[in-house]
């Protein structure tokens, strides 16, 4: 009998009688996500907000913020202008080693704390968001749910190969519980949110 | 890693030697704590939520059999190679050949507390292959040749001096260098070009979903996407345990993980890997190791529930003041200590006693696991299956004896008031294990028993 056979032979021996799923709709909100509270939490983990009019006006700030000689990347067709290194030229994700700033356009944000849903489509290559020195991460006021419930209620069953949630640059406190930002991957992480004041999203 | 033949409280009284380290190595934990209770309080719908995590873990348990199946069919379905492995042995060969096929002698390896328990690094070192560990708290013990004492906080019982110490004889750094900010940096860069040279990667799994096939691991540090994302070979390991039925199950689990570990919201990163990369590959190990036994024992199948988040530790009296590695086991603390004597009673006869039995740790379990009843039941089926220690066994037959006589009993009473007022050299020493750390109290002149006989009829 393989291992296999063996390990499930002993499951279904030694497995309770079944017992039924709890019902989950006690979590369910209609509430909108608050895109203030998703900008509180995200500032207490180390993330900062910036709240922009379009994407030049992202352009600008990155530009403002880390300055020339810097290696940009981005798949977004409105920074073509802005990146210094085409993703579509890479020869193996190695060579992402040293990219200073990604930016990559984020499927919602979660204001319970402060974190973006990013699938691989979006990423152009999986390590881009881990690997980047700093992240800018593009998401639209009107996509912040609540809580990690509405979350899943809107992936669903996308489809997807690697999907992450990021909630804020990397950081560790292993040493003496010193919070220390910056362990591998980003050093910071910046969400910038479009459309902030149309409607009721603020 | 050096195996021990001491005892909890042997290795406990070795930590206890320096009191201003357990003071702050209780205080470190107990602020941890605290942060917990902070975000738990944070979420007014907590307890329900805790409850829901607690009846989704029992229908995985209850269903395991299906569910394991159902996520072995989605998993190849989306590319991945399933393995199962029945015992530690067998996990460590899989990994090996896995690494050997690769054609590749080192690889970096992120989180895993299985890894731990099956003694994975040790046994691949024997065989020439080198394994780095990713997690800057693992990197630290590993350098120190220690194991981690602590499932989330590797290095928890370091001091920032000796950790300094630790990267200057092996990363080169100047000696007497403490800075967490610059001792970070400095294993930041040394691991960056271990992920970028390394072309197999090993990581855990928090949460595997039998719906999806996909799987979930947990970092702050961005650790295990850094290897997996940047390797050809990705190899996750698993216990057969960590399964959740549906992809939104998530939902539940992901609130409770972090803020129950460290009170952060959400860890930095929760990656989903579905599927490998275009030519790539990920292969899950599936492990039993004593797990299906476990879940044939009624009183203590619920410890599967465990999500390893480590709150019952850092609330834990006992482990705050004596130390994970007085736990000699891979996972510490009052959840390790329900977990070990279902692998091996006779090496892990002591942990159920190292508690107070207070009950915090099944107060802040976020899956609600019954840890301080299993750990009183543990003690029950340890002494009838014989494993008791022969000075206990033979305290508890004296003990037996005296309190089935009424004469023997009021005699022993009247002995040890007549010894503790007239002699207390003769328990107020280093072999009466009671006299350690305390003052022996002052016999009352009487028991209740005289005293009722003088007093009870007067009214």
């Amino acid at each position: 009998m393989s291992s296999r056979e063996k390990i499930l032979a002993a499951v279904k021996a030694n497995q309770p009688d079944s017992t039924a799923l709890p019902d989950l709709s006690v979590f369910e909100t209609t509430e909108q996500g608050s895109l203030q509270k998703f900008a509180e939490v995200l500032g207490t983990i180390g993330g900062k907000i910036a709240y922009v009019s379009g994407y030049n006006e992202i352009a600008g700030i990155i530009n403002s913020q880390y300055g020339i000689g810097v290696k940009i990347v981005s798949p977004l067709k409105e920074f073509k202008e802005l990146i210094t290194d085409n993703l579509d030229d890479l020869l193996s994700i190695h060579d992402l080693h040293d990219v200073d700033v990604a930016i990559l356009k984020a499927h919602f944000g979660v204001a319970e704390n402060g974190a973006v849903w990013i699938t691989e489509n979006e990423m152009a290559h999986r390590v881009l968001p881990f690997v980047t020195q700093h992240l800018a991460i593009v998401i639209d006021a009107a996509t912040i749910v609540s809580t990690m419930h509405q979350a899943y209620d809107r992936i669903s069953s996308a489809i997807y190969g690697f999907g992450t949630f990021i909630a804020g640059p990397s950081k560790t406190a292993d040493i003496e519980q010193s919070l220390v930002i910056g362990a591998h991957g980003p050093r910071s992480m910046t969400v910038f949110v479009l459309n902030a004041n149309s409607g009721t999203a603020k | 890693m050096e195996q021990t033949t001491k005892d909890h409280a042997e290795l406990a009284q070795e930590f206890n030697r320096d009191e201003d380290r357990v003071d702050w190595h209780d205080e470190t934990l107990w602020f941890i704590r605290a942060k917990r209770d902070k975000a738990a309080h944070n979420i007014p719908e907590w307890e329900t939520l805790r409850e829901a995590a607690s009846q989704i873990k029992n229908n995985v348990l209850s269903n395991l059999h299906n569910y394991l199946q159902q996520f072995e069919k989605n998993a190849i379905a989306n590319g991945v190679e399933v393995h199962w492995a029945a015992d530690a042995a067998e996990h460590n060969q899989i990994v090996h050949r896995l690494i050997n096929e690769a054609n590749v002698v080192r690889m970096v390896k992120s989180k895993s507390m299985l890894t731990e328990e099956c003694g994975l690094n040790e046994y691949l070192a024997k065989n020439g292959i080198e394994v780095i560990d990713s997690d800057l708290g693992e990197r630290i013990v590993q350098l120190a040749e220690e194991p981690p004492s602590h499932i989330v906080l590797p290095c928890i019982h370091k001091k920032k001096e000796e950790i300094g110490e630790i990267f200057h004889q092996h990363l080169g750094i100047e000696a007497g260098i403490s800075d967490p900010q610059f001792l970070t940096e400095t294993a930041r860069q040394h691991l960056r070009e271990v992920f970028l040279t390394r072309k197999v990667a090993l990581t855990g799994v928090n949460f595997a979903i039998a719906e999806t096939g996909e799987f979930v691991v947990c970092t702050n540090e961005g650790n295990a996407d850094m290897g997996a994302h940047l390797a050809e070979v990705h190899i996750a390991s698993m216990g057969i345990e960590k399964l959740l039925p549906e992809r939104k199950h998530l939902g539940v689990f992901l609130r409770l993980l972090t803020r129950s570990a460290t009170g952060q919201p959400i860890t930095t990163y929760s990656s989903h890997f579905k599927k490998p990369r275009e030519g790539k590959k990920i292969h899950i190990i599936i492990v039993d190791n004593g797990r299906t036994v476990q879940l044939g024992r009624k009183d203590f199948r619920n410890s599967l529930k465990c999500i390893r988040c480590a709150a019952c530790m850092n609330t834990c009296p006992v482990y705050r003041r004596s130390g994970g590695h007085s736990y000699h086991t891979a996972v510490a603390g009052p959840i390790g200590s329900i977990l070990a004597p279902n692998l091996d009673m006779e090496k892990y006869v002591d942990l159920p006693f190292a508690s107070t039995l207070c009950g915090s740790c099944s107060n802040v379990c976020p899956v609600k696991i019954d840890i301080h009843d299993q750990l009183y039941k543990w003690r029950q089926v340890l002494v009838k299956a014989g494993y008791a220690p022969a000075a206990k066994k033979a305290g508890m037959q004296a003990m037996t004896w005296t309190l089935s006589s009424p004469g023997l009993y009021h005699m022993a009473g009247k002995a040890g008031r007549w010894v503790l007022k007239h002699a207390p050299f003769a328990v107020n020493n280093k072999l009466n294990p009671w006299f350690k750390q305390r003052e022996m109290p002052t016999p009352p002149e009487q028991s209740f028993g005289e005293w009722y006989k003088q007093n009870g009829k007067k009214k």
